[in-house]
């Protein structure tokens, strides 16, 4: 682990400001992704901003009857809470099949949704990786890629993008609440977070250097069933080879590409009358497969039409 | 010459007067532990302020370092010493035996500008903080020429050859009698490499004390690890004082000692204080040994009766290319059946991989993952029940040598296991009960493991408390090794298991061999009965020689001791009173367990069935445990509940290599794709729902004099298959690559209509 400088902020406006004046500034929530990364100097900040304490852990009702999230809300609060759990279970059933308990009552709402990718070769600092260290090469490209994407990877990258919980809030159309290093408050569909590798799989998200997530926030009750599945290796403490979370008529899959993918085109399929599989076969047609991870089409097509019955019933 | 006639005569152990042979008591050390007051190796406490030593792996596979630039590393703060093979102080060559009965020879580290392995310690960095250790270590640059690693085993089966100093075992005529059966089947298996994963890292400690070495280690075997440490260092064996009081797993892969030793005496020396060295999590994958890859290939002719009239288990396996060792996966077929044509052997590819070396249960673990479910596919094709396929060929005597058996329950525990578990509720047509979203499934496997026992020695003592201390220099891995000894003392000596100290893990206390291949409490255990036997003798001789005491002019043999009392008919006191008076500094005698020449005219094997009921997900391919139940025979049971922790402890290990552990190699760069506890696979909690192991009544009085046997590699053994033949029963598929999981059950689950 590099040396680096640590400070608690004060409040969040403080926050952004140290990020944006200091180089090197990252903040830090329940720091279960930041350290590990640290530690084997994947990451290498020079200065972290706590922001763990900040008072951004609530989850009160809006106005229009959906629910604010705050971003250090921690993962075990946001699943076990009431409203949650009644009103949109597919965020509580998708982030109890993520990581672990321990984990999750450290995880936040912010860093799970910005967590890295579990890409075994961007773990092992002696292989190639374009998102550690850009224009290297992508080791896995050529390695064992049983768990990388099949939709909207690139040559630079194939890798996954790991969050459970942000595949349900996908599904919900929940949106993101930031404050921007100019101080400003913004908000924008979580969908437009996290982006598709490109040549750039470096960048991960749309955010700006500095910015700070501040709330995740649910829209009123959606019509229809929820559901969310998640097959994996092992009961628990396992990434997805695929999931699914069921909000109605809409779809976002999991554990298929660099960010949470909203199945639109299977939505849309779906509600023209196809079939789940037939679906699926849209959205999946420009999948692009090799031998280790070609079972996430088959995979991801029964989850869809497993789920979607589940959650109709 | 001793023999197991020997060990006929009663003795304190068998008599269990007090009933603590058995109890379920709990661990000595358990307290300790939980309470983090036990010092693991790393922890332990050193004389004065440590210095703390971090390795750097080579990353390549194989090849030569041409350049060392340890300039930044050197500058960094709090740095006391950067070493590669160019500056680390000079030790023998590798194997050096300077005393020709040392146990192990030299082990150097840092020893040329070879690499023959990924992770290989090629550099090694010592400062006042771990911190500025580890931060310096990633600074050492070392530049390679590298060739193409040779990693692709089951495309290198044409380099394979003989194991040294091996053959394959042939009895009757195999390929004729294979031919000429009614029902065959041949199918190939495939298990990946598997890592040991101890919760505790290989570590440790090292100081100096003059010209003596004191270092506290993680190791399973005391003795190679003090012969080993001390070649190493070129210094006399008794200048090496070599402790390992708390281990924190093993599995056989803490059977040797690594680097993290070596570098820590070194530097300890060339520093002049104490240095810690500890494996990381990501180290410990390429930098220990694994348990190797095999691809095995069974064949099994029967008789329309279900009689096997052929059978053969080769085995194809990799080791390190310098290395000498040989997953022995077809041994156990060859005491398991009846089959009067047969053929087993194992074939070896020396690879540019990390050691392959021994993990539980070596060689069952991986051949049972292969035979148990044939046996299963052959029962399918016959058309009966598993369990009576394998009652069917149930052998009088060892079916390879002749021998009869020192004891073989295994039949009874397939028949009580299939009773309590509810075997009869099985469907022999996979895919016929659905719960919910679940397809669910039984299926069984037998398990069977060599018992041995080997020489060793231990001391006992009591002092004027009337406290006895058992020491003796053998090792607790997590098995239950300090609990079952201080039972051992406090049954044979008659004192409460309060007034029982234990001391191990010390190269300076009485011999034992350590633990590993489920020797441990036989050999240990014997070596504690038998120091107790002549404390006993020391004890009661001193009664009736001691005019003071009220035992006094007794026959020595008939002193009984019960509840911390000697007692001579209606005459007695107190142990503690008559040590007090008679032998104030207290008495220690000796006592030690030697092999009977004539144990080898039996064969010797602790067995057991286990049962498995397993939900498949039909839609995803996932693999749940839903129940599990396993029934033991192996020999008499010194704790129940440390015993049945080992068992289960085994089973679920079984679970593991069904479902979710293997790692695969990298072919371009040798590497292995899981390095840390995330990206490698072993099972949780949640993976298994009811989970018992029961140990059928047994005393092997062939075995040892206590007439017990090991469990520690049992319950490993055969569990995996049960789980693969449950999933079969459940769906339909076979998957013969293990681990099974869903990307390859899902193919023949789609295949089957699911
Ligand atoms: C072995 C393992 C397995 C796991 N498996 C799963 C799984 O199956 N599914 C799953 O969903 N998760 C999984 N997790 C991930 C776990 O959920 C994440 O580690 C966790 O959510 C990260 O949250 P954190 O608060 O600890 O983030 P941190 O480690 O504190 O931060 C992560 C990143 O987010 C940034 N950050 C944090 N908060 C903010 C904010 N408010 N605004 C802007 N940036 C911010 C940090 O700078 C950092 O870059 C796993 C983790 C581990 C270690
Ligand atoms: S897939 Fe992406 S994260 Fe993985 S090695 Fe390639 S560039 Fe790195």
């Amino acid at each position: 682990m590099k040396p680096f400088t640590y400070e608690r902020a004060s409040d969040a406006k403080a926050a952004v400001q140290a990020a944006v004046e200091t180089p090197g500034a990252r903040f830090i929530a329940g720091g279960t992704n930041l350290l590990d990364l640290m530690k084997l100097e994947i990451e290498q900040p020079q200065h972290l901003i706590d922001v763990g304490r900040l008072p951004m852990a609530t989850i009160e009702d809006t106005a229009d009857g959906g629910l604010r999230i705050g971003a250090m809300a921690s993962n075990t609060k946001v699943a076990a809470d009431a409203r949650v759990r009644s009103r949109y279970r597919v965020l509580s059933q998708a982030i109890v099949s993520g990581a672990s308990g321990q984990l999750r009552n450290k995880a936040s709402t912010g860093g799970n949704l910005l967590q890295r990718t579990r890409c075994p070769y961007f773990y092992d600092t002696s292989k190639p990786c374009n998102k550690r260290q850009p224009g290297a090469g992508c080791a896995a490209l050529e390695g064992h890629i049983r768990e990388s994407a099949i939709l909207g990877a690139s040559r630079a990258c194939i890798a996954v993008h790991p969050s459970d919980m942000a595949v349900a809030l996908v599904a919900l159309d929940a949106s993101v609440e930031t404050l921007t290093p100019s101080g400003e408050t913004r908000s924008f569909p979580l969908m437009e977070l996290h982006r598709l590798p490109g040549e750039t799989p470096h960048l991960e998200t749309h955010l700006i250097p500095g910015e700070l997530i501040t709330a995740v926030v649910l829209p009123p009750l959606p019509e229809g069933g929820q559901q969310y599945r998640k097959a994996r290796d092992r009961a628990s403490y396992a990434t997805a080879h695929a999931s699914v979370a069921v909000v109605g008529g809409r779809i976002a899959l999991g554990g298929l590409a660099h960010k949470p993918w909203r199945a639109a085109d299977a939505e849309a399929a779906l509600a023209s009358g196809a079939t789940a599989e037939e679906a699926m076969g849209v959205e999946l047609k420009d999948a692009t497969l090799r031998d280790e991870n070609a079972f996430k089409v088959p995979l991801a097509t029964r989850l869809v039409a497993a789920t979607l019955r589940e959650a109709a019933q | 010459m001793s023999s197991v006639q020997d060990w006929e005569a009663p003795n304190p152990v068998k008599d269990n007067r007090s009933g603590l042979i058995g109890k379920g008591v709990d661990r000595y050390e358990g307290p300790l532990k939980v309470t983090g007051a036990a010092p693991y190796a790393y922890e332990v406490t050193p004389p004065s302020p440590p210095a703390y030593g971090v390795m750097v792996g080579a990353e390549i596979a194989t090849g030569r370092i041409t350049g060392v630039d340890t300039v930044e590393a050197e500058a960094a703060p709090g740095v006391l010493a950067v070493w590669t093979h160019r500056n680390v102080p000079a030790q023998p060559p590798r194997g050096t035996k300077a005393h020709p009965r040392s146990t192990s020879g030299s082990r150097p580290a840092l020893e040329s500008d070879r690499v023959t392995y990924f992770g290989q310690p090629v550099a090694f960095v010592v400062a006042d903080t771990l911190e500025n250790a580890t931060a310096a270590a990633k600074l050492v640059r070392l530049t390679y020429t590298a060739a193409d690693p040779d990693v692709d085993f089951p495309h290198r089966l044409d380099a394979a050859g003989m194991p040294p100093g091996e053959q394959d075992t042939e009895i009757g005529d195999f390929e004729a009698g294979f031919a000429a059966s009614d029902v065959k089947l041949d199918e190939t298996w495939t298990t990946p490499i598997q890592n040991h994963c101890q919760m505790e890292p290989c570590a440790s400690v090292a100081w100096w004390e003059g010209g003596k070495c004191i270092a506290h280690t993680s190791v399973q075997m005391v003795k190679p690890a003090q012969h080993g440490l001390a070649e190493t260092l070129g210094i006399g064996r008794d200048d090496v004082h070599l402790l390992t009081r708390y281990i924190g797993g093993g599995f056989g892969g803490k059977g040797q000692t690594y680097d993290d030793l070596t570098l820590a005496a070194l530097a300890a020396r060339a520093l002049g204080r104490p240095v810690k060295v500890a494996f990381t999590r990501q180290q410990m994958m390429h930098g220990t040994i694994h348990r190797p890859a095999t691809i095995q290939r069974v064949r099994l002719g029967a008789g329309a009766d279900g009689r096997l009239n052929a059978m053969s288990l080769m085995t194809w396996t990799h080791c390190q290319r310098d290395g000498a060792f040989t997953e022995h996966a077809s041994n156990f077929a060859r005491n398991l059946y009846a089959a009067p044509n047969r053929l087993t052997g194992h074939r070896l590819v020396k690879l540019d991989l990390p050691h392959a070396g021994a993990m539980r249960a070596p060689g069952e673990a991986s051949g049972t993952l292969s035979l148990e479910c044939a046996m299963d596919e052959l029962a399918e094709k016959l058309g009966l029940d598993p369990i009576e396929l394998r009652i069917r060929n149930e052998p009088e005597v060892d079916p390879e040598n002749g021998r009869p058996f020192s004891m073989r329950q295994l039949v009874r525990c397939m028949k009580e296991g299939a009773q309590l578990f509810g075997w009869d509720r099985r469907l022999p047509t996979p895919g016929q009960v659905r719960d919910g979203r679940w397809l669910v499934g039984l299926g069984m496997a037998a398990a069977i493991r060599g018992n041995f026992l080997l020489p060793a020695k231990c001391s006992f003592s009591v002092d004027a408390d009337g406290v006895i201390t058992v020491r003796q220099g053998m090792t607790d891995i997590g098995t239950g090794t300090y609990t079952v000894l201080a039972q051992i003392a406090a049954e044979t000596l008659g004192v409460p298991l309060g007034k029982v100290v234990v001391e191990i893990g010390d190269s300076e206390l009485p011999p034992a061999p350590g633990s590993g291949g489920q020797f441990g409490a036989a050999t240990a255990g014997s070596a504690a009965l038998a120091a107790g036997m002549n404390l006993r003798q020391a004890i009661a001789e001193l009664a009736v020689a001691d005019p003071g005491s009220p035992l006094h002019g007794g026959d020595p043999n008939a002193v009984t001791f019960q509840d911390g009392v000697v007692a001579l008919e209606n005459r007695s006191e107190t142990l503690a009173e008559l040590v007090r008076r008679a032998a104030p500094a207290g008495l220690t005698v000796e006592g030690e367990i030697r092999p009977a020449q004539d144990a080898q005219k039996w064969s010797q094997q602790t067995y057991g069935a286990h049962f498995c009921e397993v939900g498949v997900d039909p839609v995803s391919g996932e693999v749940r445990v839903r129940r599990m139940l396993g029934v033991f025979a192996a020999g008499r049971i010194l704790n129940a509940k440390t015993a049945r922790s080992q068992l289960t402890g085994g089973m679920i290990w079984g679970v593991a290599s069904a479902l979710h552990e293997g790692n695969a190699p990298d072919l371009r760069y040798g590497s292995l794709l899981g390095q840390d506890l995330g990206n490698y696979l072993v099972t949780v909690q949640a993976d298994v729902g009811e989970l018992d192991a029961i140990m059928l009544d047994e005393v092997d009085d062939k075995a040892n004099p206590m007439g017990i046997k090991g469990v520690g590699e049992l319950g490993n053994s055969g569990a995996g298959a049960a789980v693969a033949n449950a999933i079969y029963n459940a769906c339909g598929v076979r998957v013969r690559d293990y681990p099974i999981t869903p990307d390859k059950l899902l193919p023949g689950l789609i295949a089957k209509g699911w």
